[in-house]
């Protein structure tokens, strides 16, 4: 929260004390580095009719000093991993002897990608999320390792991807050739798994705002990721957060990476489609 | 007639506390998911209901439900309704019902099923991750389940 909001936060505090109570979204404003305001709440597209009405950040379910880590890069953490991301970037690899740089120049020449993933690839003829892609040109053009899933150089990586497209609308495609890995994913969505027999939409659509225990269940959305968790002190891949969920329900997980997780991230993308990227956010 | 029901009756009870009381699949539940009868053949203990009503490594019921009785539990969830009082609108059948199979009287329900070995889609071992091995234990014992619905039973207004 803004030091100049507070006067006027406070005199609606009468108003707004129940709703906080009940412990639902704040109404506060992301600008980061004071400059660029991110789109944070939205009409929920379409495809959520009886399900949201509005969809919102996992920022506005954080306290005032987790959410002022994100408003300023000096401050943010995961911005350390994005200028790891930059010297990735520059870096000539493999048996072609290039970098990302040799092909794409700047990484702001990528100002716009991070807000369509995952996405369509007609060649290959599979939904690809942005690691998967990077991998392709690294293993296709590079003449380099892929990189491990969700592991450190990928995580840095996608974080430079998404840093750039700061600002930008979510507008992943849903149809066409996409359906079919969007409804597999929507059914994931909904499959109460493990012994505990939760879904994703048992806590994050059904109890956002919610507490569960010391938590405050938020919407789920994944328009922050990469989010570095101040819980474990590093960058977090959507795919890592995925396992993590479904292994707290007490079930078998799946793996980041994996056809299962790559359509829960489509289809869970497409829940924040209005929201603007915000990766690499900052949360518990 | 009646005395030899009543003897039989006993001896059933006294068998099945033997036995250690009805395994989760053979739990009987009524029209409303109400269950009758003590799952362990034996009375609950509300103080040790309490601690695993409480304790995260146990029931950790205070994840989502709060309860005014308990100020030294910090971190009381709201995902479930709060349940003061709870003793003096439910009986403990009904109670007893709710904590083994809540889905039984609230259909969808979020709830956990804590007593309940069958029936579920891709069970783990534990928190680990991995696919469950071996037959599954359910997440409270028959016993456990008596001690909440005892402590649950001194929640009254």
């Amino acid at each position: 929260m803004i030091f100049r909001m507070m006067t006027a936060a406070a005199a609606m505090l009468a108003l707004t004390a129940p709703m906080l109570a009940a412990g639902g979204a704040d109404d506060d404003t992301l600008i980061i580095n004071e400059d660029l305001e991110i789109t944070t709440k939205a009409a929920a597209a379409p495809h959520l009719d009886g399900h949201l009405d509005e969809v919102i950040s996992g920022w506005h379910f954080r306290d005032d000093d987790t959410q002022a880590m994100e408003m300023d890069d000096f401050d943010n953490p995961g911005m350390i991993f994005v200028d790891q991301g930059i010297d990735q970037w520059n870096a000539v690899e493999g048996s072609e002897e290039k970098s990302c740089a040799s092909c794409h120049g700047d990484p702001e020449e990528m100002a716009g990608v991070k807000a369509v993933y995952p996405k369509w690839n007609e060649e290959a003829g599979e939904v690809r999320t942005l690691q998967m892609q990077m991998n392709d040109c690294r293993e296709n053009r590079m003449g380099a390792e892929p990189w491990k899933y969700d592991a450190g150089a990928a995580i840095n990586m996608e974080a430079l991807l998404a840093s750039v497209s700061r600002g930008m609308p979510v507008n992943v495609a849903i149809d066409g050739p996409a359906a079919e890995a969007w409804e597999m994913g929507k059914e994931m969505y909904y499959t109460r798994y493990g012994l505990l027999e939760l879904s994703c939409a048992s806590c994050h659509e059904q109890n956002y705002g919610n507490y569960i225990r010391a938590d405050h269940l938020s919407q789920g959305q994944i328009n922050g990721f990469p989010t570095y968790r101040l819980k474990n002190a590093k960058l977090n891949g959507a795919h890592g957060r995925f396992k993590g969920c479904i292994r707290d329900t007490r079930a078998e997980t799946f793996s980041p990476g994996s056809p299962e997780f790559v359509a829960l991230e489509l289809y869970v993308a497409s829940r924040g489609n209005g929201l603007d990227v915000e990766g690499p956010s900052v949360r518990n | 007639m009646k005395l030899t029901a009543l003897t039989l009756a006993g001896v059933f009870v006294a068998g099945a506390a033997l036995a250690n009381g009805v395994a989760p699949d053979e739990v009987t539940y009524g029209e409303y998911g109400a269950v009758e009868a003590s799952l362990s053949g034996a009375e609950g203990n509300a103080d040790k209901g309490r601690e695993i009503f409480s304790t995260k490594s146990m029931g950790n019921c205070v994840s989502c439900h709060a309860v005014s009785a308990l100020p030294d539990v910090p971190f009381q969830g709201e995902v479930g309704p709060m349940l003061d009082g709870v003793g003096g609108y439910r009986s403990a059948e009904e109670l007893r019902g709710i904590v083994a199979n809540a889905k039984m009287t609230f259909e969808g329900t979020v709830m956990p099923a804590f007593y309940k070995t069958s029936g579920f889609i891709r069970p783990g071992n534990g928190y680990t991750g991995k696919a469950a091995e071996g037959p599954i234990d359910p997440i409270l014992s028959a016993q456990d389940v008596e001690d909440v619905v005892a402590f649950l039973m001194t929640l009254q207004d």
